[in-house]
């Protein structure tokens, strides 16, 4: 809560100490659905940057469009809810302009792996070090439950009354896939391997992405007859594998598991340290030259 | 500075996540909010608050009142 004492607005608390400092309390509670497990996931990042000590205002929240994106309205940072899909396009001006900014983006899976895609590959290509943090939910849940490209096969949405007939997309593989020489996943059930994973996620100078397992027991739930919140996160718990066991199961033992933790991680430069050397580098040739 | 578990309940919009995951059974939820289940002990492992998505349920370390389990607004 808020209490207005004339020009400041000063906290008072009711809340985790971690929530006073970095939330914006007179937005809260979120809009999100009882249990919905972007509340969870967002802490998550919370955490991960209070672990790291990053200061509030040399960190920048930038999110697209979707019920996952609102997340730059309630976190206290500097923040940008920008449009359906274009965060990372937002975030790349910014880390651009100032590179000494950590920039994270908040996002869902249809905001980054459907209309986002594009930015998404080229991001993960270019090797920008921004860290990418996706709300997977498995659907559009702000417009009504459509299906996306994580739906998996042969799921429910309502623009799929009969089955999901594509094959779903994994948002941690095709981003290394592309070229993101940090990916990792993690699920609103595992909150302090999540936690872990997106903090490394922010260290890594690079493209970071954590394509988190999100829930969404309104439309996806509802729709697939995943039972309650606390159902979905059970689910979560209960059929998980790390990364460790993943490596010595067959693809038959894999189907139908969330497998969790680092899936990948290389070095090569990050692409605002190769801009940079490139422009002193003209400089110094000009120098020569003079 | 001891710990207590703190509620929130206006904030907390019945999910039943905290009560399902506490290793000791000792939340429940009645008329949508979470309350303090009689009865039951509190191990304070913060375990509620590390899921629950709206951050009404919270381990808190206080000077004040500290007898009492649970505090509600
Ligand atoms: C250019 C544009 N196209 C479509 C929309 C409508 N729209 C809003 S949110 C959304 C999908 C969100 O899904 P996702 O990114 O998975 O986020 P979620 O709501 O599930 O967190 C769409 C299609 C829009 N706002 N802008
Ligand atoms: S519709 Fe789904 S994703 Fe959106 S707030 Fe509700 S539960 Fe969360
Ligand atoms: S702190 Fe642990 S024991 Fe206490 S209510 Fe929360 S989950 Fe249960
Ligand atoms: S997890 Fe949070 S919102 Fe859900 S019932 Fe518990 S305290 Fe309430």
């Amino acid at each position: 809560m808020t209490v207005d004492t004339g020009d400041v607005s000063v906290k008072t608390k009711n809340m985790s100490n971690l929530i006073y400092k970095y939330m914006r309390p007179e937005h809260l509670p979120q809009i999100w659905c009882p249990g919905c497990g972007n509340g969870i996931i967002m802490r998550d990042i919370a955490q991960a940057i209070e672990n790291l000590g990053l200061s509030r205002n040399s960190t920048v929240i930038v999110s697209g469009i979707g019920c996952s994106a609102r997340a730059a309205g309630y976190m206290d940072f500097n923040t940008i809810h920008t449009t359906h899909g274009r965060a990372i396009a937002f975030a790349t001006g910014i880390k651009l302009a100032n590179p000494s900014l950590e920039v994270i983006v908040v996002t869902g899976d249809g905001d980054i792996s459907a209309i986002g895609g594009n930015h998404l590959i080229h991001a993960a290509r270019r090797n920008i070090g921004l860290t990418v943090v996706v709300m997977n939910n498995n659907i559009y849940g702000m417009t009504g439950g459509q299906y996306s490209p994580t739906t998996p096969t042969g799921a429910f949405g309502t623009t799929a009354p009969y089955g999901n007939l594509d094959r779903s997309f994994d948002i941690a593989g095709l981003a290394y896939g592309a070229g993101a020489s940090y990916a990792a996943r993690g699920s609103a059930y595992h909150v302090q391997q999540t936690t872990t994973l997106i903090q490394e996620g922010i260290k890594h100078r690079g493209f970071s992405i954590i394509d988190v397992a999100s829930i969404c027991p309104t439309y996806y739930g509802r729709k697939n007859k995943k039972g309650s919140a606390v159902d979905m996160l059970k689910w979560q718990r209960d059929n998980s594998v790390t990364v460790d066991q993943a490596a010595k199961m067959s693809q038959e033992e894999l189907k139908g598991k969330l497998v969790i933790g680092l899936l990948h991680q290389v070095n090569y430069p990050e692409f605002t340290y190769a801009y940079d050397q490139l422009i002193r580098r003209l400089f110094e040739e000009r120098e020569e030259n003079e | 500075m001891k710990k207590v578990l703190m509620i929130n309940q206006s904030w907390c919009k019945g999910c039943g996540i905290c009560a399902a995951f506490c290793p000791k059974g000792a939340l429940e939820i009645v008329d949508d909010k979470v309350q303090r289940k009689e009865g039951t002990e509190c191990i304070l492992c913060g375990q509620c608050e590390l899921r629950c998505p709206d951050y009404a349920i919270y381990i808190d370390e206080n000077e004040g009142d500290t007898d009492q389990w649970a505090k509600s607004y």
